[in-house]
């Protein structure tokens, strides 16, 4: 950090220059070819907006700052130039910068009471916030760039930004206390001032000029307790048996390991890379009390289990003929399944949670951009064709206390969704799939679930896409951004619970285009044939992308000393593991290493040859010749000792409900002493943040990019019911389609996690059959979000979330092996626990299951809007009382037993008859009866169309439930039963309807009726004569979607750095 | 998908300009090529690098995307590197009668290279794009008034009301001081306005997603041959695009391509024709 000084200016606004030479720099060391270190000048540039516009960052900043009443507010766009140019070429710069029509800038400073609006008063308060020290600043390079192409020459040193707030009529606590609302230090720091300024400013200048060094870690003289020690105070996140065995191992090779094989180590062995819990052998006690042993752990048995037998079936049915449907499983980044003859489809879902817990935006855009990259880093590569996205919060009007350390889940929220709209929109990728869930346990660790569908072509360049073709000799180049200490840990840091001491370094920021270059370098290297292999740079830095394309050849060995550093100073270790964003690392053949480079230049897209892969069966790095790792790759990737662990199936205590409270909800009693209680249930539902709409969110979202949506995140007569499934073309001029849909369902694993696990590959399932997927090419994928479940003094009930975990894996493959959907990719996060000042909170677990489907002509694709009066509405799937862990459960308070239970077998073969029913043109719109059941699926039809729904229960659906275990209407309405869709049909269509699905429990409702007096849609719903229901589209919307999108002021960026096209 | 049949479509040349964070170009291209126009998608640095680039080529297209990320400003970096090294090259495809789409991004950028409102040789920014009135981005479809007595080429022959997705957060027009609006309203330089439901343009979120003055959604110059709007008529190529599609059908009103398609037809049309 470097303080400068400006001078105040007055009448004219220009500044002192201030230029000092940099200190001695001792990086990179002698032997290398050092750069030049020139005369480096600071120039701070102002900009505002033009006096009589409307400042809409200052607009916005004001509502944000809610509570406070300053009597004006302008902002200001700063950018300090610390680059080797002249006081003149400053000012060209500023020219460039400047919008002449829409802004005022200075070299310096504006006046601080410049634009001041009317009714400001007195000296204002100028609050600059900017980036810390060593934070990517993208804006910075694009700034750099600017100038580079307004002087005509390249430019050496870097821009910072930041933003002023000029704030009038604020107390000096009001004023600090806006300080604190706009920024996060963990990546910001803000400066505070009181108008006139003092003549000074800083320029966050990161790195140290010192000597790289490798330490050796003294691990053979260690006892246990130093060992832990190491692993604790280093962030490895290793355990006792683990340190020993890297004991072992380097007693055997007679010396000590180096900082950087430790670290290596801990980022290979991480949970977050080997997925230890679902490898280990477990020795499970079912529910019965039944003891027996998963040897083969988890994964093995349930989930390559589900698939291998899912494909072992698809072989004997003969179903794929020559072209088996799944091209590449559990290998690579992200599953490959067949689409047509000229595409795969690829598909990954990522959880990125630590780091959105500490820093909201930046973890969840680096959440999206990541598992952007991990599609491109599939085979040799692939297009990004749609994103997905899901979060679980805290309960947003959460106003109780918070333990020291977290974010309010409202704040946390906004973040989220900031970081994954920039790090999407940027990227040029639509979304077709978001959901939120609230409960308050979520507030110790959000869940942020993203993913990206991507289309590989089958043959690039003449070679198969769908496998690397590296070979020992390629040349390993690291592509994209450059390396800092930004997200160093992250892979360990994912591996452990948050606490108060949990690593500011372990937050990456995302800078989506320098991302967005690296892509279209790639298609175009990809289509030349210029690289052999490529994996994406996330989760431990180049030890995890080199380490693991090591294996493809039996070695590598590269030169850190070569990786070019964002800022001087960085350890060798640091260089290794660092998780700096937008870097992949490529195996590039020797005779295309030129091309290659050369296409690199041409993009501005930064490529630098680190080493080569070897058949050595070692991973070497050294620093300019000296050594740093040297490891086994047997042991790097085999080593880790296999711990046996143990699960016993103790659910604590959970007493249900009083019959008395029960029946007071749900009971025949309460439709008469409270005449519409279904009705203000209802209503009272859809407003609740599990079911409301949060559209106002979701169109931050790019839906339409690439123009090859179909049916669309939202729908209906006015685009503002969320749709059942999404379809998309997949490639221009096509008719093929991608069908997208999701399940997920935490509150049924309360009761059984087996249940939970059915019931969300049975709506994940549903809701694809339901937009028009073919039954025979769906795929899932599974991600696991789990509370730790290793018992130990800190996690006393980790035996019983050990269980929740493979009852969950059980009730996954059952259900995948009945449907016959493979499970080709997936992920786990296993420590999503937060332990501050003294209280610990525990996710739920849960589970989402992603259905990626297809369809051969997106022209017969289905949504939920029903279409014409007269036509015929029905249910199909039996209704039971199922309202354990319902949404009307949560919302009268009570504790139901009775989580829907699946009867997979019934599911299946009802499915199977509703696809060829629909195949054969009968079915005219469907949707889901999930979360809220009956009534809240109805009460998205009613809005979608726009027309009346006339039904009555006595039509059939109190029909069909057995008379020994009667129904009352509350319960017929929300329960949650799995396996259930609602369709309409044309009249003329409900025989054949009938006589097809009849056999699998479908069941009239009534009748698509005109819209109400006022042109709009209505729902009545009726047992008999008795009305249930009776309420207009109009209602049910206002209930249904947040002031926030009929008009009020949308909601706000917490920092200008957010404010994105 | 049918083709779109222009007579002499195929003696049309189209250059799509891609990379630096463009993303609309397979829709663009995919667009052009329904309508039967030869065209070139290349990387802008290609295309700077290449004194002769823009030779041969009747229609430049300037995507939509977020060039260099719109740091700084929407457009900002990437109409100055324009500027800087391929400006006259512009001027001079103009000149000789080319004509130029921007579309979003690309609106951005040459409104800001100062291509559009193009009164006057040269090269002068004398209107601005800046952020929505409601900050931040928006996706939704708008519908657009479209003013038959403009010289725009490209939006001559299409129905007065169309609908088109907007996703943009800087899509707010601004104008220098002094009477230019009135001069772009009295010469019909204003071939789209965010309408409401009666067709009317309007200021009123959502039907105007930006707050843009008089609905204003696009710009051209007094030749009709440069052309810039913010919606995107290459994300409506297909009839499927259209959020009511299904309903469409179902009242058999489903047309037979996307509208947004006739948009760029137009401009193909001009050059086929003439």
């Amino acid at each position: 950090m470097r303080k400068l000084r400006f001078s105040q200016p007055g009448a004219r606004l220009t500044a002192e220059w201030s230029c000092a030479k940099q200190g001695p720099v001792a990086f990179p060391p002698a032997e290398h070819p050092r750069e030049k270190v020139p005369e480096l000048c600071t120039y701070r540039l102002e900009i505002a907006v033009r006096p009589g516009l409307g400042d809409a960052l200052a607009t916005a900043t004001g509502a944000q700052l809610a509570g406070m009443r300053p009597t004006g507010l302008r902002t200001r766009k700063v950018y300090l130039l610390d680059l080797d140019i002249g006081p003149d070429e400053a000012e060209r710069v500023l020219a460039a910068l400047t919008d002449p029509v829409a802004e005022v800038g200075a070299v310096g400073a504006l006046p601080d009471q410049f634009g001041a609006p009317a009714g400001a008063a007195g000296e204002p308060w100028l609050l600059t916030i900017g980036f810390r020290p060593g934070v990517t600043d993208s804006v910075g390079t694009s700034v750099k760039r600017a100038a580079e192409d307004c002087l005509g020459r390249s430019l050496r040193g870097q821009v910072y930004t930041a933003t002023t707030y000029v704030l009038w009529g604020l107390e000096a606590a009001e004023a600090e206390r806006a300080a604190r609302e706009l920024h996060n230090p963990l990546i910001e720091r803000a400066a505070l001032e009181r108008s006139p300024r003092p003549a000074e400013f800083t320029v966050p200048r990161a790195g140290a000029g010192h000597d790289a060094t490798v330490a050796v870690v003294a691990l053979r003289a260690a006892d246990d307790a130093a060992l832990m020690r190491i692993s604790t105070q280093g962030l490895l996140a290793l355990t006792l048996t683990e340190m020993r065995a890297i004991q072992r191992h380097f007693a055997d090779l007679g010396r000590d390991p180096t900082d950087a094989e430790l670290e290596c180590l801990a980022q290979t062995w991480s949970e977050h890379c080997k997925h230890k819990i679902f490898a280990a052998p477990i020795e499970y006690t079912d529910p019965a009390g039944a003891t027996r042993t998963v040897e083969r752990g988890l994964f093995r048995t349930y989930i390559r289990g589900a698939t291998e037998a899912v494909a072992a079936a698809r072989v004997a049915d003969g179903r794929d003929g020559a072209a088996p449907f799944l091209v590449s499983v559990f290998h690579d980044n992200a599953g490959v399944v067949r689409f047509s003859d000229d595409d795969h489809l690829v598909y990954k879902v990522e959880t990125h949670n630590s780091p959105s817990a500490l820093d909201p935006y930046g973890g969840a855009m680096t959440g999206i951009v990541g598992v952007n990259r991990d599609s491109l880093g599939t085979g040799l590569g692939a297009d990004l064709l749609t994103n997905v996205w899901g979060y679980c919060f805290g309960e947003p009007d959460f106003d109780g206390q918070l333990p020291p350390g977290l974010m309010h889940p409202r704040r946390i929220r906004d973040g989220v969704h900031r970081g994954v709209i920039d790090g999407g929109n940027q990227s040029g990728i639509p979304y077709s799939r978001g959901f939120e869930l609230f409960d308050a346990r979520y507030a110790g660790k959000p869940l942020v679930y993203c993913g990206t569908v991507a289309v590989m072509p089958v043959r690039s360049a003449g070679r198969p896409t769908a496998d690397k073709v590296v070979r020992a000799g390629d040349v390993v180049v690291m592509l994209g951004g450059r390396i800092g200490k930004d997200g160093i840990h992250g892979a360990t840091f994912s591996s452990v619970e948050l606490d108060e001491s949990s690593p500011v370094q372990a937050v990456q920021i995302g800078d989506p285009i320098t991302q967005k270059m690296v892509a279209d370098f790639l298609a175009e290297a990809r289509a030349l044939g210029l690289y052999s292999g490529l994996t994406d740079n996330g989760a431990g830095g180049l030890s995890s992308s080199v380490g693991e394309m090591a294996q493809l050849t039996g070695g590598a060995d590269i030169d850190l000393a070569l990786a070019p550093l964002k800022y001087p100073g960085l350890m060798p270790w640091e260089v290794l593991i660092s998780e700096a964003q937008e870097r992949m690392t490529l195996a590039v053949p020797k005779d295309k290493l030129d091309a290659l480079l050369e296409l690199a230049r041409r993009r501005e897209v930064e490529a630098t040859p680190l080493g080569e892969f070897t058949s050595t069966g070692r991973l070497r790095a050294t620093w300019a010749g000296k050594p740093v790792v040297d490891l086994e790759l047997e042991f790097l990737h085999e080593g880790t000792p296999r711990v046996p662990l143990r699960a016993r199936w103790s659910p604590p205590a959970r007493p249900d409900s009083p019959a008395a409270a029960v029946a007071a909800v749900l009971g025949e009693a309460r439709l008469t002493s409270e005449p519409g209680a279904i009705e203000h249930d209802l209503l009272d539902m859809l407003a609740r943040p599990n079911m409301t709409s949060n559209e106002h969110l979701a169109r931050r979202y790019d839906h339409e990019v690439k123009g090859l949506s179909v049916v669309k995140p939202w729908v209906g007569a006015r685009q503002d019911v969320p749709s059942t499934a999404t379809v998309m073309r997949a490639r221009h001029l096509r008719p093929e389609g991608v069908v997208l849909a999701e399940g997920v369902h935490p509150h049924y694993g309360d009761l059984d996690t087996d249940a939970m696990a059915r019931a969300c590959v049975d709506e994940a399932v549903r809701r694809a059959l339901c937009a028009g997927a073919r039954i025979d090419r769906l795929a899932a994928l599974d991600n696991f979000c789990w509370p730790d479940p290793v018992q130990s003094d800190k996690t006393p009930d980790g035996e019983h979330k050990l269980a929740q975990l493979v009852r969950c894996c059980e009730g996954l493959r059952a259900a995948c092996e009945a449907f016959g959907v493979p499970l080709i990719s997936g992920k786990d996060s296993m420590k999503n626990d937060a332990h501050l000042g003294g209280v610990k909170i525990s996710i739920p677990p849960t589970l989402l299951v992603s259905v990626i489907g297809q369809m051969p002509d997106v022209r017969r694709a289905l949504d939920l809007t029903p279409i014409a009066a007269g036509d015929l509405v029905f249910v199909l799937g039996p209704t039971g009382r199922h309202l354990g862990g319902s949404e009307l459960a949560r919302l009268r308070g009570l504790v139901l037993p009775g989580a829907p239970t699946t009867d997979l077998g019934a599911a299946a073969a009802r499915y199977a008859a509703f696809a060829a029913a629909r195949d054969a043109g009968l079915v005219r719109s469907a949707h889901v009866a999930g979360r809220g059941g009956l009534a809240v699926a109805l009460a998205h039809m009613t809005m979608a169309g726009e027309l009346g729904l006339d039904l009555d229960l006595d039509d059939g659906l109190l029909r069909q439930v057995p008379e020994d275990m009667p129904l009352t209407p509350a319960e017929l309405l929300f329960s949650e039963s799995t396996g259930r869709i609602v369709l309409t049909c044309r009249p003329a269509a409900a025989g054949a309807l009938t006589g097809r699905l009849g056999p699998h429990g479908l069941v009239a409702l009534g009748r698509v009726a005109e819209p109400g007096a006022d042109g709009g849609g209505w729902l009545r719903v009726r047992r008999g004569a008795q009305a249930l229901i009776e309420v207009t589209g109009a209602r049910l919307r206002e209930r249904f979607r947040p002031a926030a999108v009929h008009g009020p002021p949308a909601p706000l960026p917490a920092r200008a750095q957010e404010v994105r096209r | 998908m049918n083709a779109l049949k222009i007579d002499g479509a195929a003696d049309v040349r189209a250059l799509v300009l891609t990379g630096y964070g463009l993303n609309c170009e397979a829709e663009t291209c995919a667009a052009l090529q329904t309508v039967g126009a030869r065209v070139t998608a290349r990387h802008v640095a290609d295309a700077i690098a290449d004194a002769d680039a823009l030779a041969g080529f009747q229609l430049v297209v300037f995507i939509g995307g977020f060039s260099f990320g719109d740091h700084i400003a929407s457009g900002r970096v990437f109409a100055n590197r324009l500027r800087f090294k391929m400006g006259e090259r512009l001027l001079r495809h103009v000149g000789d009668g080319g004509l130029v789409l921007g579309i979003c991004n690309g609106f951005q950028t040459i409104v800001k290279l100062g291509l559009l409102p193009g009164l006057e040789p040269g090269l002068a920014q004398r209107v601005s794009l800046v952020m929505n009135d409601r900050l931040g981005y928006w996706d939704a479809w708008v519908r657009l008034a479209v003013d038959r007595a403009s010289p725009c080429v490209f939006t001559r022959a299409l129905p007065p009301v169309i609908e088109l997705p907007s996703r943009h957060g800087e899509g707010k027009l601004v104008f220098e001081e002094g009477p230019l609006r009135q001069v772009l309203e009295d010469r019909h330089l204003i071939p789209v306005r965010y309408a409401d439901e009666a067709g009317a343009a309007t200021e009123r979120w959502p039907d105007n997603p930006d707050g843009s003055p008089g609905g204003i959604a696009g710009l051209c110059d007094p030749s009709g041959r440069v052309f810039g709007l913010m919606p995107h008529p290459e994300a409506y190529l297909y009839p499927e695009n259209h959020p009511r599609w299904i309903a469409q059908r179902e009242a058999g009103t489903l047309p037979e391509h996307g509208l947004g398609l006739h948009l760029l037809a137009g401009g193909v049309r001009a050059i086929a024709g003439g």
